[in-house]
């Protein structure tokens, strides 16, 4: 090729390379994307700009120390309508962690009993849990949540003819009321109690695995960490003075009064999230079981193991690889889905959200923060996730 | 029967005696055992759910077949069935099913809704049979469109219908046909770009891709309905359909990104280079030799992501769209009918399970086919 091109034909030749130069292409493509990005978010920037002076809209998160004047049905944190409009966003902060992680509890027990199922021998059982999974996933899960939500509050008595489920606990359309201790300082060192009982159970195991290692005999037992986990609560709790005090929710004429409550919207937020994963998680669950080998376990029963110790020792371990990965992007998914509180009235952070952003119209910072906390608790969530998976990872000489 | 008649055809035909199976072990009997009572366990939950089911079925048929009334009749006769009878009140589909359907479509003329509705859904069974994965299918999708466009927004000697009447069943499967017809380029651009060399172009992908799926959708529809008409310059407004279209291609677009991906990495590593020997640039080798494989192998994740996405239409609702579902929760609303919520969500959740359930079932059943051809 480079014989054929004579001496006049110099100039454009070098112009032509340049143009079919790899480099000079891919530096052309990136400053033509940066400057396309750059062109149009300066245009939406001014275009905002000008639309909000005209709207008259403040711009900035000042409006965050704003009295927020509206009440928060469930709250974890004191909240109340004489509070922030930051205050507020954090109370919708702790009710979107609150449900996403009690749902992420019971979709994993629930989808792993189900997923289980699915691979019984007993035909009813694996038939059952199949009309169940794909009954129940191809149904939008905000139809599901609307519908618990209607049946809850459609089942639901009046206050003053609330149903007594159990002991002290009632159920009527305002909720579910049930005993609290009555607040004490106490109750926080005891949750602390609980927090160095928990860790000190772990350190316990990993004790116990070393000394494993060593000797081949695991020291411990189950006894040693129950002493742990509930034993050093229980002691802060008989140092502190062991306080009784029940809080018992009393019924009144039209309302309940006393010891806590979570509200109808948070119930039905609960079971639609649960059942709806937990057909998700079945399915994961299941494929991790179908993926572990019929040798292993083969393998498992020629060294001479139990039943039990094959599942826990060979088949789980393995089966957890191929199952952690998706079952974080399912527990990302709870807690993006539990988003949907705005729509039966729960007051996460994307309905208090709708709120604020209706109350003072401030939509780009009210929906800039939605997606900061939001993607702040997905990367948190997925961290966790890897050093667990990191953890049970298979390592290799 | 099917374990039995599997069990059988395990033994070696050539096999020269052949144990005679006893009774307990063919035949109904057989099966249950086999099935139902193989150890003590099973037998025990056998029973307990045998149970459970005897206890639920029963009421649940009562209240939807036995009790129930199907006939046309009005709210006072719905009253009867439901306290009386304590039945379900299907009649009320009679009065209040084509409300969910096409909403505020003009009434006189929501056979033209109803045809969009088949033009679409005829379009998805069509784009269905791999014989049709050809160049014509682009113009059975063509007039599919067309014909959806024509009959809901009126012309050619139909009077118009503005969109805020665009209800029901043809929004959502509008929001779901262009939510993946538009999103699929955008799809295929951001995941050749985040597997591209060029730093700047890979950085803008990743994060496109991380932040969309790091948020949910919602936060992207609440964008699309507050922040867009601020976006624009003064005087241009943009309809509110137009705008969660947008917002949901967008959305659907960084999870099917994530779904090419992962077929651009199935592709071993020699094609790429087998494309670079030909001296074929970069868009030949992607167009030509890398992207018909890869898309080939993600076909039925696409799918799937489809189906999460005609679900998610569902969440327009909360920005004041009428979807199916938003109907229904609009029918109950309605006082004298605020009683059969439950008839109202379940015939649109059978819609949605309808549509849903298939194209699960459609590609589990490709991803065996697909498999089977790989084999050979």
């Amino acid at each position: 090729m480079a014989g054929k091109t004579s001496q006049s034909e110099g100039a454009s030749r070098t112009v032509s390379d340049v143009l079919h130069n790899e480099t000079f292409r891919a530096i052309l493509a990136q400053v033509i994307l940066v400057g396309a990005v750059v062109l149009a978010a300066w245009y939406l920037v001014s275009n905002t700009l000008d639309n909000l002076a005209a709207r008259q809209i403040s711009t900035g998160f000042g409006y965050l120390t704003k009295n927020a004047g509206f009440e928060i049905s469930d709250k974890f944190i004191s909240v109340s309508a004489a509070n922030s409009y930051g205050r507020a966003l954090l109370a919708g902060l702790v009710n979107t962690l609150v449900v996403s992680l009690i749902s992420i509890v019971l979709a994993s027990l629930f989808g792993t009993i189900v997923g289980i199922s699915r691979l019984s021998k007993n035909w009813l059982v694996a038939k059952l849990a199949l009309t169940y999974v794909e009954g129940v996933r191809n149904i939008p899960l905000l139809l599901q949540l609307i519908f618990w939500w209607k049946v809850i509050t459609a089942i639901a008595p009046q206050p003053r003819d609330a149903l007594q489920i159990l002991p002290e606990v009632f159920f009527s359309n305002r909720g579910l009321n049930f005993p609290l201790m009555s607040p004490d300082p106490v109750w926080g060192w005891v949750w602390l109690g609980l927090l160095v009982g928990i860790i000190g159970a772990v350190f316990i195991w990993r004790w116990a695995n070393k000394v494993q290692a060593r000797t081949g005999k695991r020291p411990g037992s189950i006894p040693l960490y129950l002493a742990s986990i509930i034993g050093v609560p229980v002691l802060v709790w008989l140092v502190g003075g062991a306080p009784t005090g029940v809080d018992a929710p009393v019924l009144g004429r039209f309302s309940l009064t006393g010891g806590g409550s979570v509200s109808t919207a948070l119930l039905a937020m609960i079971v639609g999230l649960t059942f709806y994963t937990s057909t998700f998680i079945a399915e994961i669950v299941r494929s991790g079981i179908q993926a572990v080998s019929h040798g292993q376990t083969e393998a498992g029963d020629a060294l001479g193991l139990s039943r039990r110790q094959v599942l826990r020792l060979v088949v789980l371990p393995q089966a957890l690889r191929v199952i952690i990965p998706p079952m974080t992007s399912q527990y990302l998914n709870i807690t993006k889905n539990s988003s949907l509180g705005v729509a039966i009235g729960y007051q996460e952070i994307a309905s208090i959200t709708n709120t604020t952003l209706n109350q003072t119209g401030q939509a780009i910072e009210a929906i800039a923060l939605m997606m900061v906390v939001y993607l702040s608790v997905s990367l948190t969530l997925s961290l966790l996730m890897n050093w667990y998976n990191h953890q049970i990872k298979l390592v290799e000489r | 029967m099917a374990t039995t008649a599997n069990s059988k055809a395990k033994l070696p035909p050539s096999s020269p005696v052949r144990p005679n199976p006893g009774k307990a072990s063919v035949g109904a009997i057989g099966w249950m055992r086999q099935n139902l009572f193989n150890s003590w366990f099973n037998t025990l939950l056998t029973l307990l759910i045998a149970v459970i089911v005897l206890r639920v079925v029963p009421g649940a048929v009562e209240w939807l077949i036995i009790n129930a009334s199907f006939g046309p009749s009005t709210s006072e006769e719905c009253r009867v069935v439901a306290l009386q009878d304590h039945g379900a009140c299907w009649g009320s589909l009679w009065e209040k099913g084509r409300f969910i359907l096409f909403g505020q479509f003009p009434y006189e003329d929501q056979w033209r809704a109803a045809i969009a509705c088949l033009a679409i859904t005829g379009a998805m069974i069509i784009s269905g049979f791999r014989f049709m994965w050809r160049p014509r299918l682009i113009a059975v999708w063509a007039v599919a469109l067309f014909l959806f466009f024509w009959m809901m927004g009126g012309g050619l000697g139909l009077p118009d219908v503005p969109t805020n009447f665009w209800n029901g069943l043809p929004l959502t499967l509008m929001l779901a046909v262009f939510g993946s017809i538009c999103s699929f380029p955008i799809a295929v651009l951001v995941a050749l770009g985040r597997r591209s060399s060029l730093p700047f172009i890979k950085v803008f992908c990743v994060l496109y891709v991380e932040l969309i799926r790091g948020v949910p959708l919602i936060t992207v529809l609440f964008m699309a309905s507050f922040m867009f008409p601020l976006f624009l310059p003064e005087g241009v407004s943009i309809n509110n359909l137009l705008r969660a279209q947008i917002g949901i291609i967008l959305f659907t677009a960084a999870y099917l990104a994530e779904v090419v991906r992962g077929g651009l990495q199935a592709i071993p590593k020699g094609q790429y280079e087998a494309a670079d020997a030909l001296g074929l640039g970069y868009w030949k080798k992607m167009m030509l030799i890398i992207l018909p494989q890869a898309l080939k192998i993600c076909i039925p994740p696409i799918v799937n992501s489809i189906i999460s996405m005609f679900k998610d239409t569902s969440l327009v609702l909360i920005i004041g769209l009428f979807d199916i579902l938003a109907l229904a929760k609009a029918s109950h609303q309605d006082p004298p009918w605020a009683l059969y919520f439950g008839e109202f969500y379940i015939f649109v959740a059978l819609i949605y399970f309808c549509y849903c359930f298939s194209m699960s079932k459609y590609s589990q059943w490709l991803e065996r086919k697909l498999n089977r051809g790989n084999k050979h």
